[in-house]
């Protein structure tokens, strides 16, 4: 079968007219890309694939481990429990004092996450938007800048997690300059907001990056033109700018949601574990991996993970999110194999890369 | 050309592939430990201590240098199965994590571990590492707290290596400026010696007293102090949480109204051990409660210790007279999935023979668990604290033993943590945890 295409392909590649490299591979069709990507997909077969089907096993299963009272041992495995491990998200009693008041351990974890992404993802946005408008003038010094915007965004977030926990300490620079001593590191509502300063200063940088590749594809003509219309700068900027950058903006907005969502490193590294203010999903799930309950661990990681699905999906479905630009060619509207009809229409970057050559 | 669009379906999996990737992360490790369960090891079957061959001490870091000395030390005089040193990181709960995953995944070349006192219990009951026999391993020239730390339902399952306690470190000079000529014993008196230090000039901002109170189990190290030295317990002999009476409320009510009335200053619920050295080595603080390792370091002349030579050592007060500490230290264990656990027991032997630990003790510091050297002329040379430290251990008091011990101290920390913030009361806090702890340790 091999054979067969290897000899049948070259003969569709000359049958064309065009002038194509002799490779049996590279037939332009599904097979070259098969093959370029199969290291790729076997990696994220093995490091995702594999351990998600794990995981959404082990959520259906629980340790058997009642301590025997006469040795203390126990009996090692597991037992497959059913929706047990779900149900306990309504069922367990594990009340904790959080931002949001009493309640399930659970619930107060889910609203942490939830609370701490809308507010950074607010807040670095506008950041954000505020840096790459910077970054995309012409002035004295502007790589500089550019290159310091981006600093924070290049530390690793458990560096930066010590590193504002040096910050926060009651002795720490924030509570200097603001001087009063507020106990950023106990576990307080303020705890919440030190998450949130640490949070939005790491990541606006990657909101700004994304806004200003988006910003730098508005033809300067725009502008021109708009100038001459006699529009003002805030005009510019919401009839303008905003409108022509958004799809940019709202899949730099939808990466940074998802990873905020599972924020891990900046409440544990910083404030700590068994913070109730601030323990988000993930920080949950992994104490109760620390607790050996894995099952249980493996069901709040699925919930967190329909979560973040959801989220993803309304992203794409309500806002529009062009994760890999298929909005260009869509419009055009253009038959396939029928490349010879010259429009004028933009072109993307994958139609760009993929074109006859 | 062809080009085949993908559907919307496919873009949204594609737009939660970060999703993906992270329940992978979180699973992965649920998925592996828990399926090759039931190694059956830790059996009431005695076990074979007799295989020769190279194995490996899994510790956390060597910070003194001083085990790779004495590692090379028992190779060569046992040609027939020599140790090489498996580092582990300096987090104790990583280096628990680490020895659960080695575990496992049926290591065989983990065979003797370092673990932490307050192990035992979880690492016993999963057959994680092997009772030990008492024949070949006896207890009777160890101190009896550290031996009680590493014996589970009466077998011994770790040979205590290093002990530890917590001391009263307090300014000579400033108690002796305001005529005090005795370090206090109880809570009472501590605060009485504060109010009369403060009150002369230059002292007012001193702060009084500290411990470690940030929430992580230093904090239930501290809890447990407090009500331990109210005469009351956590966990009753008999095994049954009894942490709601009259006493140890009393005990931990004290520890509350200090914060309250600033006798323990602000700050200090956002402390661990470093940041309260830190304070009483700047000469911020009067009385501080910490491990014997301060010593040295609040004793080093290079200008980083501004109180040099005006510092003393007492136990612990309590509330109505001498306290009690908390049990700390570390045992030798043999994992029970190690290959050459003869190997393994006779290295366990030479690092806990007398020799091996002095010259342990004189190059970390860390708290002797054989009762002789604790009059040892070369130790109390170098550690003059060290009659004080037998006496804090000898009272000492192990943490509940429990099998979850997790959700144990994160359950104390929570009672612990929410009263001093004031966010609960402790007649509230302490019947939530009675109910809590009732739950955990059956």
């Amino acid at each position: 079968m091999a054979t067969a295409t290897a000899v049948s392909k070259p003969s569709t590649a000359t049958g064309d007219g065009h002038k194509r490299k002799k490779n049996a591979f590279s037939d332009g069709q599904g097979r070259l890309a098969w093959m370029l990507l199969a290291p790729t997909l076997l990696v994220i077969f093995v490091m995702a694939g594999i351990p998600v089907v794990m995981s959404i096993r082990e959520s259906f299963f629980a340790n058997d481990n009642a301590p025997d009272p006469t040795t203390g041992l126990i009996k090692q495995g597991e037992s497959f429990v059913g929706i047990k491990n779900f149900a306990q998200i309504f069922t367990s009693t594990d009340v904790v004092q959080g931002n949001w008041g009493t309640m399930n351990r659970f619930w107060n974890a889910f609203l942490n996450t939830s609370m701490i992404t809308i507010v950074c993802v607010v807040i670095e946005t506008v950041l954000g938007v505020a840096m790459a408008l910077i970054m995309s003038k012409a002035f004295r010094g502007r790589g500089f800048v550019r290159a310091g915007i981006l600093v924070p965004w290049a530390i690793p977030t458990i560096v930066s997690a010590l590193m504002w926990k040096l910050i926060f300490d009651a002795n720490g620079v924030m509570n200097k300059i603001l001087g009063q001593q507020i106990l950023w590191l106990s576990d307080t509502f303020s705890s919440f907001w030190a998450i949130v300063i640490a949070d939005s200063w790491k990541t606006a940088p990657f909101i700004g990056l994304l806004t200003l590749a988006g910003l730098q594809t508005i033809p300067a003509e725009v502008y021109e033109a708009a100038k001459v219309d006699g529009a003002s700068a805030i005009q510019q900027f919401t009839q303008i700018t905003l409108p022509m950058v958004k799809p940019t903006l709202v899949v730099a907005v939808l990466f940074r949601t998802l990873d905020t969502l599972r924020m891990f490193d900046l409440p544990y590294g910083m404030i700590g574990p068994g913070k109730y203010r601030v323990e988000t999903l993930s920080v949950f799930a992994y104490q109760e991996t620390q607790a050996t309950r894995f099952g249980s661990a493996a069901a709040y990681s699925m919930v967190l993970f329909i979560y973040v699905l959801l989220v993803a999906y309304l992203f794409v479905r309500v806002l529009g999110a062009d994760v890999i630009g298929e909005k260009a060619p869509k419009k055009k509207k253009v038959k396939k194999n029928d490349r010879n009809d010259t429009q004028a229409a933009p072109v993307s970057g994958i139609e760009l890369a993929g074109g006859a050559h | 050309m062809s080009f085949v669009r993908p559907k919307r379906g496919v873009l949204v999996v594609a737009a939660s592939l970060s999703a993906v990737l992270l329940a992978a992360a979180c699973g992965g490790s649920g998925g592996s430990s828990s399926g090759s369960g039931g190694s059956g090891s830790g059996s009431a079957a005695a076990v074979d201590l007799t295989k020769q061959g190279p194995t490996e001490y899994w510790a956390g870091k060597d910070t003194s240098g001083n085990l790779a000395k004495l590692i090379s030390q028992f190779n060569a005089q046992h040609p027939q199965g020599k140790v090489t040193f498996h580092e582990l990181p300096d987090n104790a709960d990583q280096q628990q994590q680490q020895m659960i995953q080695a575990t496992t995944t049926k290591n065989p070349n983990m065979g003797v571990i370092s673990m932490d006192v307050v192990w035992t219990a979880q690492f016993a009951a999963n057959g994680y590492v092997v009772a030990l026999p008492k024949d070949q391993f006896p207890t009777d020239k160890f101190l009896p707290a550290t031996v009680s730390s590493a014996t589970y339902f009466n077998k011994l399952y770790g040979y205590p290596a290093s002990s530890d306690g917590g001391l009263l470190y307090y300014r000579k000079d400033l108690l002796q400026k305001a005529g005090i000529s005795d370090p206090p014993t109880t809570w009472s008196q501590l605060m009485q010696d504060c109010d009369k230090i403060k009150a002369q000039a230059g002292n007012a901002s001193l702060g009084c007293y500290a411990g470690q109170f940030q929430k992580y189990e230093g904090l239930t190290v501290n809890f447990a102090e407090a009500v331990n030295g109210a005469g009351a317990v956590i966990v009753g002999e008999d095994g049954k949480p009894n942490v709601n009476t009259d006493q140890a409320k009393q005990g931990w009510s004290q520890i509350v109204s200090m914060y309250q009335k600033g006798y323990i200053p602000k700050a200090a619920i956002t402390w661990q051990e470093e940041q309260g050295r830190q304070a009483f080595q700047s000469g911020q603080l009067i009385f501080l409660r910490n491990w014997p390792y301060v010593y040295a370091l609040a004793s080093k002349d290079d200008g980083s210790s501004k109180i040099v030579g005006k510092f003393g050592v007492a136990p612990l007060p309590g509330l109505n007279g001498p306290g009690v500490s908390s049990l700390g230290g570390h045992n030798m264990a043999i994992a029970a999935n190690a290959a050459n656990k003869g190997t393994a027991a006779d290295f366990i032997k030479f690092m806990t023979s007398e020799q091996t630990m002095k010259s342990n003790v004189l190059a970390t510091s860390a708290a002797p668990t054989l009762t002789s050297l604790y009059t040892d002329s070369d130790i109390t040379k170098k550690y003059p604290y060290m009659p004080i430290l037998l006496k804090s251990i000898e009272t000492a008091k192990p943490r509940p033993k429990a099998v979850d011990y997790t959700d144990v101290t994160l359950a104390i920390e929570d009672a612990g943590y929410s009263t001093l913030q004031g966010q609960q009361q402790v007649d509230q806090a302490f019947s939530t945890l009675q109910t809590k702890l009732q739950g955990l340790i059956k």
